[in-house]
């Protein structure tokens, strides 16, 4: 028998290509390419009273300096709102160079196109424009006052507000025996892939055709958009996506300014036109996330069982909505976590402010609601002196209660059904790993030696792999080779494995035989993106799926030429052969010759399927009516709803009782995505989720001053945590199949970042004795909070967290 | 984040070096490791019209140790400095701070001597300089001097070089029999700039203080030397009133430094972080001292 590839922890395809340095990257393309640069609002809220240009013309090698006005048509119109919402009243978008007002610091204004990147730069620095600043709103708290308004037509700075509401919250709330209200905050972050933005066009003017490659999410997405908004037929446009360094979301925003304007000027000016951004670019005009302020009120029983959730959320989406208000949707349904909330109203108001526009960066609003949550459930233990983990437990939605329907609808607009999991038995792994019941031991060895530490844990549940739809096509050439295809894109989550993996075993053929193309609108046009964790769940089923038709189909012209029935035939490392006859049988590539009846004989393959050779039928077609030339099968795999994984994660934490330094001392996953194709994979997606977890926990943030510049827009001052800061990470998996798919799998993508500032702030309150609501959290920070809390500014926990608690000193 | 333009001059010789800046004078930067100035470059924060680049000019890469000081050439990489058996051997100090110097790959490349011309507040090597009463060497085409490091630093990233000298070396001064180093720094992460950091020398004699000072990372404009002898000496390493004198030595320092808030930490916090960060050196020290028994 064939080894079984799905399932199995094998290393990645395509790692030897990209560690060895033969990645294709948007900027090894296109070498004769003219270079496109950016004069960018240096103010966050202005308006443009003057551009001049004409110490940048006489530079040399210069090739053109746009400004808005000289945008024709639509390529001038505002930038799509991709997705609109009922509830998104006053959706704004930008245009692809500021017309009149500048939102945010970064917003391009003039593009100019020279021979080269320095040059571009050079012709940028003498290019002077000039403003009427405006006042900024910056920051929840100005935004929400509405004082300062960031578009004059929308009043409050609401972008949408929204509200939903199972059973009767206010009347669940007067009749609990227990009610707190939490006010939680947390602040900003971002995607930051090794790789920013970037994009490289080429027109063919004897073909009137574009060719297009973006660093993008989503090639398809790309495509549509920018036919749409140059005019041009879809048949007329190619949309690749090369190796893409990272996305992590940030680039399924389409189409970003530079994705419209360096096509547009390719083809005005009929040469190849590339922007490559750099980091500071990155930081300043491209997106953020997860900025928040979060009310929460939490009623329940003196069992600790949640009867009433109340949640207000402010959420800040930056100067434009062109990606609609998907993160607030998600917090406000995602927030639940695996709980049962009792009555439940979340209401939230997402603002304008003038900053880099706000899209959904991994984890999409969930580690802002699993915040919320998990705070919550921390709070209702110390309330009532009960275990945290006895509480989470008291609340679980249970296996026999699967699927379980919230009464909600969910980011897709379909309602929010969980269809399998089993958090009891996930909780009782994560405790056994971390080794829960012990620590209160491990504790009082740590005092006695003067150390302070503190354990956290927290638990989400991901609404992974929504619609609508991918698709897949796989096609066996007379060699037998696989080549498989798939639209949606790669940024290096390990697609050209696990899509073989399944490929592999579908069809029964070698690893190795199994070539993945993704990302290219010229081998698949229909396609949606790689976001939400979707990837596996849904082109891994429709590449099952399409698998299964051409095993069906090789079936069945194998069967025709050994004349057997397809029943008695099975198909082993790429070898149709009879079962318990195996000398009777024909490659997957001789079906593919038969499959595909040829005129002419080019080679000895070809010679052997002409249509003059062998033997044939007079009175049949070459090609049955029914029937279609080529070994090749194409499906699409399109689910109802999305499908739930879960995870619960718990660390030990140590604080320096002087500096307030904070060390991860361990870090403990588990984590349910279904039936795993690859587990070694699943680790690493894990792997890095926590890693921005912790980056988004304990050191990055968006440092924008009162006048609304960023002050830390580079690697230098916002803090990605280096290998350094990152714990050892110890995982352990329960599959909890879903019943939606195929192959019974969920999504994995950004499961490992969502509940991290949860779980390091339960940790860090643990070890400190008073409650942390706000995140990420410094050292400075921290020691803020102890002086304010020896102050008697700051309550204690009720329980005693520290046996011996020392103040401390300085 | 492309430099504007500029020219490349890679002179073979000092003397050539010091032709170049004598004539490019205020359009000219030299160019040794690159790690702050070539990021500055691509961030157009500086546009110099000349790029001295001296990373071909012969006879500075050497670590000489003589009697007095150790003699480190301006081609010397942090990384060939902390590498270097006899300079550790001469003054333990120059290893145990050039390690907090940013990561291995910014150590292969970067300079000391670069280091110490840039002046940043937050570097460790100019502290280190004036820890160990360091010299440098300048040489222009009018000839050659040397600056103390008091007289050397003028402020932050600003240095007493005239625009026409290029800093060839730096002598740190060793110390005498008996003397314990220590240095530590607090960053946010590994290696970057520290929030706080200090270095200590305690020179112990007959089983007592002698001699106690102190250097600073990132809490004072320009590197400053702390005689922590008022406090210290006397006192025998480890001992109650050891203990006693550590507390005022922290409460000096924090009297000395004058911390800047950032967006990483508040002068408050660097205040109480660099008087902890002395408790911590100041008894790595004595427990040194203490093995020397």
């Amino acid at each position: 028998m064939t080894t079984q590839m799905f399932g199995a922890p094998i290393r990645r395809k395509e790692d030897p290509r990209l560690v060895s340095g033969g990645g294709r990257y948007l900027d090894d393309l296109g070498h004769d390419a003219l270079a496109a640069a950016f004069v960018r609002s240096p103010h966050a809220h202005a308006r443009i009273v003057e551009i001049d240009a004409a110490d940048a013309v006489d530079v040399e090698g210069v090739v053109g300096i746009y400004v808005h006005e000289d945008l024709p048509g639509r390529v001038g119109e505002p930038l799509p709102l991709l997705i609109p919402h009922p509830t998104l009243t006053h959706g704004r978008t930008g245009h692809a160079l500021a017309r009149d007002e500048v939102n945010h610091v970064g917003e391009a204004v003039v593009m100019v196109v020279a021979t080269d990147r320095y040059v571009a730069e050079d012709a940028c620095q003498r290019i002077r424009v000039t403003y009427e600043q405006l006042p900024p709103v910056v920051g929840i708290e100005a935004a929400r006052d509405g004082v300062r308004l960031v578009h004059d037509d929308v009043p409050g700075n609401v972008a949408a507000h929204m509200l939903q509401e199972v059973g009767d919250v206010d009347a669940a709330l007067a009749a609990s025996p227990h009610t707190l209200t939490l006010e939680l905050d947390i602040e900003r972050s971002a995607c930051t892939p090794m790789e920013g933005r970037g994009v490289y066009a080429r027109w063919d003017d004897e073909r009137g055709e574009l060719r297009l490659w973006s660093s993008t999410q989503t090639s398809t997405g790309v495509r549509a958009a920018v036919a749409a908004k140059l005019d041009l037929p879809l048949a007329k446009v190619e949309c690749i996506a090369p190796d893409v360094g990272g996305g992590f979301g940030v680039k399924i925003v389409h189409p970003w300014p530079e994705e419209v304007l360096v096509p547009w000027a390719a083809r005005l000016l009929g040469q190849p036109v590339k922007f490559t951004e750099d980091r500071r670019e990155h930081f300043v005009s491209a997106a953020h996330e997860r900025g928040q302020l979060q009310t929460v009120t939490i009623g329940f029983d003196d069992d600790g069982r949640l009867l009433a959730l109340d949640v207000k959320l402010w959420h800040d989406n930056g100067a434009y909505t062109p990606y609609g208000i998907i993160v607030p949707i998600i917090t406000s349904t995602q927030l639940l976590g695996p709980y049962k909330p009792g009555a439940y109203r979340c209401e939230f108001w997402s603002l304008y402010t003038n900053t880099v526009l706000v899209t959904p960066y991994r984890g999409a609003g969930r580690p802002q609601g699993c915040f919320a949550m998990e705070r919550a459930m921390d709070a209702i233990a110390d309330e009532l002196a009960l275990d945290r983990t006895e509480v989470r437990s008291r609340n679980f939605i249970l296996p026999s209660e699967m699927p379980y329907d919230h009464g909600l609808l969910f980011q897709d607009g379909r309602p929010l059904k969980y269809d399998s999991g089993d958090f009891p038995a996930s909780l009782a792994k994560i405790k056994a790993l971390v080794g829960w019941d012990d620590f209160a031991a491990y504790r009082a060895t740590a005092e006695a030696e003067g150390r302070r530490v503190g354990l956290g844990i927290g638990c989400y549940v991901e609404g992974t792999g929504v619609g609508p739809y991918e698709g897949g096509h796989i096609q066996i050439e007379t060699s037998g080779r696989v080549n498989v295809s798939t639209g949606l894109t790669s940024q290096g989550q390990g697609h050209e494995t696990v899509f073989a993996q399944i490929v592999a075993d579908e069809l029964g053929v070698r690893l190795e035989d199994v070539h993945v193309t993704t990302g290219d609108s010229r081998k698949m046009a229909y396609a949606v993106g790689t976001f939400a964790s979707r990837a596996a769940v849904m082109s891994g089923s429709a590449i099952a799926l399409a698998a299964r038709k051409v095993r069906t189909k090789a079936l069945r012209i194998a069967a025709d030429a050994l004349e057997v029935s397809p029943q008695d035939l099975e198909i082993v490392e790429g070898t149709v052969r009879v079962k318990g006859a195996p000398a009777t049988s024909m490659s997957l590539g001789t079906v593919s010759v038969l499959s595909n009846p040829l005129r002419y004989a080019f080679d000895e393959a070809a010679q052997a399927a002409t249509q003059f050779a062998g033997t044939f039928d007079p009175d049949k077609p070459p090609v049955a009516d029914d029937d279609e030339p080529g070994l090749e099968g194409r499906d699409f795999y399109s689910p109802t709803q999305a499908t739930f994984a879960n995870g619960m994660h718990a660390a030990i934490v140590e604080t320096d009782p002087v500096t307030a330094e904070i060390r991860i001392l361990r870090y403990c996953v588990v984590h349910d995505c279904g039936t795993m194709i690859n587990p070694m994979i699943v680790e690493g997606q894990v792997h890095g989720g926590v890693a921005q977890g912790v980056g988004g926990a304990l050191y990055e943030r968006m440092a924008y001053d009162e006048s609304g510049q960023l002050l830390n827009a580079s690697f230098m001052d916002f803090l990605v945590p280096y290998a350094s800061e990152v714990p050892t990470i110890e995982t352990d998996h329960l599959e909890t199949p879903s019943p939606l798919n195929p192959l019974g799998i969920k999504g994995a993508g950004e499961a490992g970042c969502i509940p991290v500032s949860a779980v390091i702030a339960s940790a860090i309150e643990d070890a400190e004795g008073f409650p942390i609501t706000r995140m990420p959290i410094s050292p400075n920070d921290l020691w803020e909070l102890r002086r304010r809390h020896a102050a008697g500014e700051i309550p204690s926990l009720h329980r005693a967290t520290r046996t011996a608690p020392k103040e401390t000193t300085a | 984040m492309k430099p504007a333009p500029f020219v490349h001059h890679a002179p073979r010789t000092v003397g050539e070096a010091a032709a170049v800046l004598g004539q490019v004078g205020h359009d000219g930067k030299v160019l040794a490791g690159g790690q702050s100035l070539v990021p500055i470059l691509n961030m157009r924060l500086a546009a110099p019209a000349h790029l001295v680049d001296i990373n071909g000019v012969e006879g500075l890469d050497g670590i000489v140790v003589g009697d007095e000081a150790v003699r480190v050439g301006a081609l010397v990489r942090h990384a060939a400095l902390a590498r270097s058996e006899e300079a550790y051997a001469a003054l333990p100090l120059l290893r145990q701070a050039t390690l907090n110097v940013a990561h291995p790959a910014i150590r292969n490349r970067g300079t000391t001597v670069g280091s110490i011309a840039h002046a940043d507040p937050a570097g460790e090597m100019p502290a280190v300089l004036a820890l160990c009463d360091g010299v440098v060497e300048a040489v222009s085409t009018r000839g050659t001097r040397e600056i103390g490091w008091q007289d050397f630093f003028a402020g932050p990233l600003e240095t007493t070089l005239s625009i026409d000298e290029l800093a060839v070396a730096v002598r740190f001064g060793r110390f005498p029999a008996g003397t314990h180093t220590a240095f530590r720094e607090s960053a946010r992460r590994h290696g970057d700039y520290a929030l706080a950091g200090v270095g200590v020398r305690v020179t112990v004699a007959d089983g007592v203080v002698t001699e106690a000072r102190a250097s600073f990372v990132s809490v004072t404009d320009v590197p400053s030397v702390l005689d922590l002898g008022p406090v210290l000496a006397g006192t025998e390493p480890g001992s109650t009133a050891w203990g006693v004198a550590v507390d005022a030595a922290a409460q000096a320092v924090r009297d000395h430094v004058q911390p800047e808030s950032d967006i990483h930490a508040t002068s408050d916090y660097r205040r109480m972080l660099v008087g902890e960060l002395t408790r911590r050196v100041l008894d790595e020290s004595a427990l040194a001292a203490e093995g020397d028994r």
